[in-house]
């Protein structure tokens, strides 16, 4: 057992963190949240040449072949800068997917445009009901001929918005298949929804989408099976990225109690706000220890179903608790729009959405149990 | 990063299961769940545990982290926490808690050779049991401020005072003792460490009964007990430096998170195979959320305690400090929660602790009671915060009088 990063992997960690650190501060960050795109594109681009968009994929497919567990550095410190980008649609989810499930034509085709940062993808699968399980996916794909016809209403597509290529998870008589579509396909209507978390979380109305038989990801019906396998490993990055959250919020908080003064000395040298910060590094501390461990097994191929949704429910509790108490110790201050900490507190409720609610993940882990 | 383990660890582990497995079936009734009141509430138990102490001298393992020089086996730390696993999940006794997990440790830091020959040799045989004199009516959490004196006269010392949560006083043969050598001194300076017989004259020991009316716990009074000053261990003056350094041994708890999986392995056959309502509590969405819970939290915890090895092994001793504190606030406060959704899965068969409806032989109507004991003891989870907050976050330490 040797439970440090080698060195370089530390490299890659401090790569990005000092391009991060240079090219988008909180300021930034706030300017992209209120910015119609919710994205850099000139960052985005910057990103693509250091190479972080392919370092997961094969180098078959143009990438670098690196293990997941320098996937899940990449997503903490995105997670600590508050790093507002397509990298989690794109990348992960989409990236994978099609890793997972895609002919090889489409891999060779997407993945290098992935890396490249030309293409950025939306995986579109949550729909009105907004139910994470395989029966929540009912808009149809009806066959005709050599083309699908897609008419019907998703929801809480991550960066739809600015994608170029959408991943659609729609019903056909084989069960749920997933479809490449193009974005920018008149039939479909875009909106932005107003979601507390400022990122680029999309409705997508389709109406009479034609799409050709080709952009089958995999095969007809194989659609849930290939999502399973994409989420085993994004839900992972995602926690991963949420604790780099926690770590900037525990950071940010250490800093601040050393600084603000009371009664003519430190807030940090009171025992009450001494227990609160204890708690949140136990929280951040237990749940990063198990992050590691989830992230090598991924690498060693292990059956993570158990460990995955234990994970997830785990960082998404511990995320808002460390939050919650992060603005308590920061005072009024940390309640405004000026001050960082908002940003995390906001990120720790979008995020819980995103590959599985606590409940979600509590009801998968039951069964897994054999409950 | 690499979570594996090694061949050889995984082999020793096997082992460790094996001898266990067959051992604890030759546990007395008496001896019921587990733990420490298992031990010392009986005499059957006690014997099963100065048993299980001979069996594990036997085999080495009771010296399983001793330098070879000791006639130890001097293992990997992650050794010594795949053992502490396993001796968890079968809650089996006989690593005396006192002599091998606290007084060994001393002994190897400050005693001198004749000593080392005299009391550590008994406790590497499985043949010396102690008691811990630290904590005082007036001394708890600020230990440091004991006032329990121990005064040179000629050859020996002469003790007065009284000692109080002595667990397993009423049973134990020795104890370790901190008391002050220098009436004049004040907090850490001038306390020395002992070791005292318990059948001396001038030993009272009383029970001091827990909340359901078990024994483990005594209070310990001295009238002029004279000691032979060959039982000072180390420097006079200077045993607050070693009680520190046998602090840290008190804190790892790995057993803890091996012994909730355990008990969640029960749980989880209890829910399947239990109904209520017309189906089986496994379908009921409350139970269920409470069982995820809590194996959410023993996997993470185990996550802690194999990272104390990692720090131990690359000699991070300021994060190895927090992360024991972690793991003790950790484990403990996961007891209490396990204990308290258990009994309330159970409903009102939650309540039953000796009797022969109760649900997992009454062992969390016992843990509902005893884990409040663990949250206090072995530095309150109060300290173990405040630990946290200097060690871990260097937050401005307490300043005291």
């Amino acid at each position: 057992m040797d439970l440090s990063y080698n060195s370089e992997q530390e490299m890659l960690r401090k790569s990005v963190a000092e391009f991060l650190a240079k090219e988008c501060p909180f300021d930034t960050v706030r300017e992209i949240e209120d910015s119609e795109e919710g994205y850099s594109a000139k960052i985005w681009k910057k990103m693509a040449k250091l190479g972080w968009m392919e370092l997961y994929f094969p180098e078959e497919y143009g990438g670098l072949g690196d293990p997941f567990q320098d996937l899940t550095i990449i997503l903490d410190e995105i997670g600590k800068k508050a790093f507002p980008s397509p990298f989690f649609s794109t990348v992960v989810q989409c990236g994978i997917t099609l890793l997972e499930g895609g002919s090889e034509a489409q891999k060779k085709d997407l993945l290098p445009k992935i890396a490249s940062g030309k293409l950025i993808m939306s995986m579109a699968q949550l729909e009105e009901e907004a139910s994470y399980l395989e029966s929540g996916i009912q808009m149809p794909a009806k066959l005709s001929g050599d083309e699908y016809t897609l008419s019907g209403k998703k929801l809480f597509a991550l960066d739809a918005n600015i994608a170029n290529t959408l991943i659609v998870a729609a019903k056909t008589d084989e069960g749920v298949t997933l479809l490449l579509v193009d974005a920018k396909n008149p039939g479909i209507a875009c909106r932005k929804m107003g979601a507390l978390g400022k990122n680029n979380c999309c409705e997508l109305i389709f109406n009479d989408v034609k799409v050709s038989k080709d952009a089958v990801i995999g095969q007809p019906g194989q659609g849930w099976n290939i999502l399973e396998k994409m989420a085993s490993k994004a839900t992972v990055a995602k926690a991963a990225e949420m604790l780099g959250g926690c770590y900037e919020s525990i950071d940010m908080t250490n800093v601040y109690a050393k600084q603000r003064e009371q009664y003519s000395t430190p807030i940090g040298g009171f025992q009450a706000i001494q227990h609160y910060m204890a708690n949140m590094k136990l929280g951040y501390d237990t749940s990063l220890y198990y992050m590691h461990k989830v992230a090598w097994m991924t690498d060693e191929g292990m059956d993570t179903t158990k460990e995955v949704s234990a994970l997830k429910a785990q960082v998404n509790e511990q995320y808002k608790f460390i939050t919650e108490r992060a603005i308590q110790i920061h005072g009024g201050i940390g309640t405004t729009r000026e001050f960082n900490i908002g940003l995390f507190y906001r990120r720790a409720k979008a995020f819980e959405y995103i590959m599985g609610s606590t409940d979600y993940h509590y009801d998968l882990l039951a069964d897994a149990l054999e409950m | 990063m690499d979570f594996k383990f090694t061949e050889k660890e995984l082999a020793l582990k096997r082992e460790f299961e094996v001898f266990f497995e067959a051992e604890m079936k030759k546990a007395p009734p008496e001896f019921g769940n587990g733990g420490l009141e298992a031990i010392y509430n009986t005499d059957e138990g006690f014997q099963f545990h100065k048993y299980m102490a001979e069996r594990l001298a036997e085999t080495g393992w009771l010296r399983l982290g001793w330098p070879k020089k000791f006639g130890g086996m001097e293992a990997s730390i992650m050794e010594q926490i795949i053992f502490d696993e396993v001796v968890g999940y079968y809650s089996a006794p006989g690593i005396d808690p006192f002599a091998v997990g606290m007084f060994a440790p001393t002994l190897m830091a400050g005693a001198n050779d004749e000593q080392k020959e005299r009391l550590l040799k008994p406790i590497g045989e499985g043949k010396a049991f102690y008691c811990q004199g630290w904590s005082e009516p007036d001394a708890g959490s600020d230990l440091a401020s004991l006032t329990t004196s121990a005064i040179r006269d000629g050859d020996e010392y002469v003790i007065n005072g009284q000692k109080t949560w002595t667990t397993g006083g009423h049973k134990a043969e020795y104890m370790f003792l901190l008391a002050r050598t220098d009436p004049d001194s004040k907090r850490g300076k001038g306390l020395s460490v002992f070791h005292l017989r318990m059948d001396l004259p001038g030993v009272e020991v009383r029970p001091l009964l827990y909340m359901d009316g078990q024994h483990l716990y005594n209070e310990v009074f001295f009238k002029d007990v004279r000691i032979p000053a060959t039982d000072l261990i180390g420097v006079e003056g200077e045993g607050w430096a070693l009680t520190r350094q046998t602090m840290n041994f008190e804190r790892s708890g790995a057993g803890g998170f091996s012994g909730a999986k355990k008990v969640l392995e029960d749980l989880l056959v209890y829910v399947k195979n239990t109904n209520r309502n017309g189906k089986p509590l496994s379908k009921d969405p409350s139970t269920r959320r409470k069982v995820v819970e809590l194996y959410i939290g023993s996997e993470v915890g185990q996550s802690l305690a194999h990272k104390i090895a990692d720090l131990h092994a690359k000699g991070d001793f300021m994060n190895l400090i927090t992360t024991a504190s972690e793991s003790k606030l950790f484990s403990t406060e996961l007891a209490q929660q396990l204990s308290n959704y258990a009994t309330e899965i159970m409903g009102p068969y939650g309540q039953l602790q000796h009797d022969e409806l109760a649900p997992l032989g009454g062992s969390m109507a016992e843990l509902y009671q005893f884990c409040k004991g663990a949250t206090i003891f072995a530095g309150t989870n109060e300290i173990q915060r405040n630990l946290i907050a200097w060690t871990g976050l260097g937050l401005p330490r307490l300043k005291f009088k």
